[in-house]
């Protein structure tokens, strides 16, 4: 790098011996542009070391850095009474009354999981804990949220088993139970995988701790797990595009996951905080040392000193560069109270684990780094940690997927043959069909305090204690986004608070995921500016302040993106546990009613997907203000007790809905007459997915006053027909056409659908 | 009444056994792994979990844990031990019950609600169930198939030593109930002497309704009320 060496000094800090020397091929494998480049060297004053520039291409990569996303999440609302902790920290925190907090979290592991799904999504449980009990709070529920390609492929089998193998074996073995989450099946997740994990925990306010380095000369300390080789550059490699050697290749850069481990350090952690012997704790998670000493620095506007000898490794013989680098799992950073170390070290010796002291805080703002007393790196904290170059783009939409918004998709409106046929293809998608192979492999109910288990509109978890519950759901419709941003982001907010107050929930916050492909091209740059601002605007309109969250972009195979999807992971509040509700029908004879209003689209619907394989046409529209009334009038229904059941109407439309409510968990199973009659097709009226609806039950004596409050909030609602017993069939009749099956037909369909599927069908390896 | 909660590294039902036991108004305290003498208890329960992380064989490294032969003295004297998911699988990895648990038949982890006949009222866990009660209660484990030898499965039968058995609503033992392959539908056993009960579901999940069932209460006020039977008001 030479055309700058009249400006910038050679460098004080003198090579290592083996480093390689930074040529513009070395700088461009580190991730960063020519230009990125020479904003380190005018930071610096001078060139970087091998080491320094590893470190600057872990802290100013997407992952790290933001750099692409920065400015357009300035945009989201973030501030709300109950807000306590806003976006920065580990975990966003509210307040959710009696004295209690709720930290939680939603982080990707997408990257890793397409290359080694069991390990990846482990690791990505156990990261998004780590980020909860480093917050003081214990983790008290996992939520996941999946993307996979359609399961007729063999590889897509081998992913998606094995990535519930691994969400569920880490969760499992952690004890903390699973309440919840979402699983799509599309080609346009085939060659890159969504693998969104969500944690929340528990703690009073008093025990609030945050990942802040200060008190010049307190001692650094690693704890945990040892430092290995694995995981180097997993933050770099997480902000490329995979290409189709990636498998093999990137394999050094999964990390490997010890549940076991993660539970002792989880308790351990915990015991620590409460003992008063730190004053700051981190995850030693992406970008490993590098990122959490230089965060904890920057945040606490102190710098660090790091000794790379004092550092507990597996193996012999590791580079500075590698141990800075290294993502291993289970390790915390921890900032100890002077003259506290020996207290830090027998809570852990208690637990089995070790803790050793590698470093101080410093009051220079610098994060260096020594090798046996030698310096190796010095780097200023702060441009470190803030500097990252970010960038604001100019974001155009593809033609191609305007054309096949607008696309004409008047020869779908008629049914091919049968509508009960379509039906019952549309019950056993995998789409839509029962989860219960999935969740059936995690552990719902350890802790003892699960009011809803994963199939519900959301999961729920009471606080002991107390007579609270908090409410989880996360949400995504990516073929809603692809076909409009902006709708379709407002879209997966909406959806989520009408999931949470179909249980009975307040809606409160939210923290999101934003899976996005390359944002280096502008119609991705569009696809991310554009759910932002929806985002923002259904946020705004909720009143749930978004919280913190997690950018995955670069979500690209050989240059084909998946699907934009900004899950929206969302907590809410209950304030008695007597009044959840469930989503399943209760008894024969109660009164079902619909609330909202079918806007007669079919863009991006399931029953395009299943019966014509199509992405396309124009998606629903949605009313925020109606939103918000329907969750305002389903919040009153609920207070007053009148329902005995609730369920959002989405994916698979009406039909799909009512077939839900009737079969609940397999185990009650009820029947359904309805009829419901609107100036729409047949197809519309059945399987349309028009936001804004939710299927209640309620006693036939509540059914006035449901009709009552609907009209005080200014919601469409009607009786549409009654819960029948099972031997009496399902039926639902619409204007010009009728779906109707015997009940144990549906139950075929949507029961045995994944497990059909999986169960008999070979998986391909890697 | 005063019962030990035992934690090894990995436990994770520890503090839900904690609150059961609590709530039906017994004394209790957790356990170390490394701390010495239940004399102190008169009742000694093992919580499930992943005890160092299931790793070797579910229960084998946890077998060796000081405070196993403690345990191993408590059962011995007739002190009633409990041991449920994990905690069974201790007991039967110290040799303080027979058989041992292999990997599910459907090798994958299963995690749901269960349905189990109640085959015998009258040991110290059961007395307040009636022979042939069905229980609702969770199960979540991945190596919960009960297997022994043909002579030890004879004599688990003959004796009236299977405590609970996976049925279906009808009470019917059959293969479409059996979660996990268990021979005999087996889901909990006793020792001989009938002071050591091991079982694969939680009771201790199955406290509220709240919760979705309160058919795991029996069990631990059925405990409570043998112990201040046999202790005689003598504490």
């Amino acid at each position: 790098m030479s055309q700058a060496d009249a400006t910038v000094t050679a460098s004080p800090v003198p090579p290592r011996d083996g480093d390689p020397a930074i040529t513009p091929e070395v700088v461009a494998d580190h991730g960063l542009s020519p230009e990125e480049y020479e904003r380190v060297r005018t930071v610096m004053g001078r060139d970087p070391t091998f080491t320094e520039l590893g470190v600057f291409s872990a802290m100013w990569s997407e992952h790290c850095g933001y750099k692409n996303s920065k400015r357009l999440l300035r945009l989201l609302p973030t501030k709300a009474p109950w807000v306590i902790q806003g976006p920065g920290e580990n975990a966003g925190v509210i307040d959710v009354g009696d004295g209690y907090a709720l930290a939680f979290k939603i982080e990707s592991h997408n990257h890793p999981s397409a290359v080694e799904p069991y390990q990846g999504a482990a690791t990505g449980v156990g990261g998004i804990l780590r980020d909860i009990f480093t917050m003081g709070a214990r983790p008290v529920a996992v939520l996941d949220s999946l993307r996979f390609g359609d399961l007729d492929s063999g590889r897509v089998r081998y992913l998606f088993s094995g990535v519930v193998s691994g969400v569920g074996d880490y969760g499992n073995c952690v004890g903390i139970p699973n309440i919840g989450g979402e699983v799509v099946f599309d080609r346009g997740y085939e060659g890159n995988p969504i693998v969104n994990a969500m944690c929340l925990g528990l703690m009073k306010h008093e025990d609030l701790i945050t990942a802040v380095a200060s008190g010049d000369g307190a001692p650094l300390m690693a704890v945990g797990a040892r430092t290995g080789r694995d995981g180097i550059h997993g933050a770099t490699f997480a902000s490329e595009e995979l290409s189709e050697d990636a498998d093999e290749s990137s394999r050094p850069q999964v990390q490997v996951g010890d549940p076991f481990t993660e539970k002792l350090l989880l308790e351990a952690s915990l015991e620590l905080i409460a003992s008063g012997a730190i004053s700051g704790i981190q995850d030693m998670g992406a970008a490993g040392i590098t990122s959490s000493a230089s965060e904890m620095a920057g945040r606490g506007g102190s710098g660090v000193e790091i000794e790379m000898s004092a550092v507990p490794v597996r193996e012999a013989g590791m580079t500075p560069y590698e141990i800075l680098l290294s993502e291993s799992q289970e390790r915390m950073l921890v900032v100890a109270e002077p003259g506290q170390e020996d207290e830090v070290r027998r809570i852990l010796e208690k637990w089995e684990l070790e803790a050793a002291v590698i470093g101080r805080v410093t009051d220079d703002g610098k994060f260096r780094v020594l090798e046996n007393g030698r310096v190796v790196a010095d780097i200023p904290a702060l441009p470190l940690t803030e500097g990252c170059p970010t960038y604001e783009r100019e974001g155009v939409e593809s033609e191609e997927i305007r054309a096949l918004r607008e696309a004409d998709l008047g020869e779908h409106l008629i049914p091919e043959g049968d509508l009960t046929r379509s039906f019952l293809l549309l019950l056993g998608s995998p789409n839509v069909a029962s989860k219960q192979w999935i969740y059936h492999q995690y552990d719902t109910t350890v802790r003892s305090s699960t009011a809803v288990r994963p199939g519900g509109d959301a999961g729920v978890i009471r606080i002991r204690g107390t007579n609270r519950a908090v409410a989880a759901t996360t949400d995504c419709n990516g073929r809603l986004v692809y076909l409009e941003p902006k709708t379709g982001a407002m879209a997966a907010v909406a959806e989520a608070a009408r999931n949470l107050v179909c249980v009975g929930a307040v809606p409160t916050a939210i923290t999101n995921n934003l899976n996005f492909g390359n944002p280096l091209k502008a119609h991705i740059y569009h696809q991310l500016r554009e759910a932002v601002l929806g985002m923002r605007d259904a946020c705004e309109a909720f009143e749930t302040p978004v919280t913190g969250g997690n950018v995955s972009l670069f979500n690209e195979t050989d240059g084909r993106a998946i699907y934009p999807t900004p899950v929206i992971g969302m907590v809410g509040i209950i304030e008695d546990v007597s009044r959840i509700t469930s989503n399943s029908f209760r008894e024969a004879g109660d009164d079902i009613l619909l609330l909202g209003a079918n806007t007669g689209e079919l863009g991006g619907s399931e029953y395009l997907y299943v019966t014509a394989g199509l992405v396309a046409g124009q998606p629903p529209s949605i009313d925020l203000e109606g939103e918000r009334a329907l969750q305002q009038a389903v919040l009153q229904m609920n207070h007053e007790r009148l329902l005995a059941s609730a369920h959002d109407c989405s994916q698979g439309g009406l039909a799909s809905t009512l077939a839900e409510c009737a079969l609940g968990n397999g185990e009650a199973l009820l029947g359904v007459r309805a009829e419901i009659d609107e100036e729409l097709r047949p197809v519309v009226s059945l399987f349309g997915e028009s936001h804004g609806r939710v299927v209640i039950s309620c006693d036939p004596n509540n059914t006035a006053e449901v009709l009552r409050i609907a009209r005080l909030h200014e919601v469409p609602a009607r009786r549409i027909g009654s819960v029948t017993p099972a031997s009496e069939g399902f039926s639902l009749t619409v204007r010009g056409g009728v779906v109707s099956a015997p009940v144990d037909r549906l139950a075929r369909a949507f029961f045995d659908a994944i497990p059909s599927i999986m169960d008999a069908s070979p998986t391909t390896g890697p | 009444m005063k019962v030990a909660v035992v934690t090894f590294p990995g436990s994770n039902c520890d503090y839900d056994l904690y609150k059961a036991v609590q709530q039906v108004g017994a004394e209790v305290e957790f356990v170390w792994h490394r701390e010495r003498g239940l004399q102190r208890f008169e009742a000694v329960m093992l919580p499930g979990g992943f005890s160092y992380g299931d790793y070797l064989r579910a229960g084998a490294i946890a077998r060796m844990s000081p405070v196993m032969e403690d345990v191993v003295a408590f059962a011995a004297a007739g002190g009633p031990v409990l041991g449920i998911c994990n905690g069974f699988q201790i007991l039967c990895e110290a040799g303080l019950l027979p058989g041992a648990l292999m990997r599910n038949d459907v090798l994958r982890f299963r995690s749901h609600d269960v349905l189990l006949r109640v085959e015998r009222d009258d040991t110290l866990f059961t007395g307040d169930y009636e022979k042939g009660q069905i229980l609702r209660i969770p199960i979540a484990h991945g190596e919960g198939n009960f297997e022994a030898d043909e002579e030890t499965l004879r004599a688990l039968e003959g004796d009236g030593r299977v405590v609970f058995r996976y049925v279906d609503a009808n009470g019917e033992a059959t293969e479409a109930s059996n979660p996990n392959g268990s021979w005999h539908n087996i889901a909990g056993i006793t020792n001989e002497a009938g002071n050591v009960l091991g079982m694969m579901p939680h009771p201790e999940r199955a406290m509220e309704a709240l919760l979705g069932s309160t058919d795991g209460v029996g069990l631990f006020t059925s405990l409570v009320a043998s112990l201040s039977t046999t202790a005689g008001g003598s504490a």
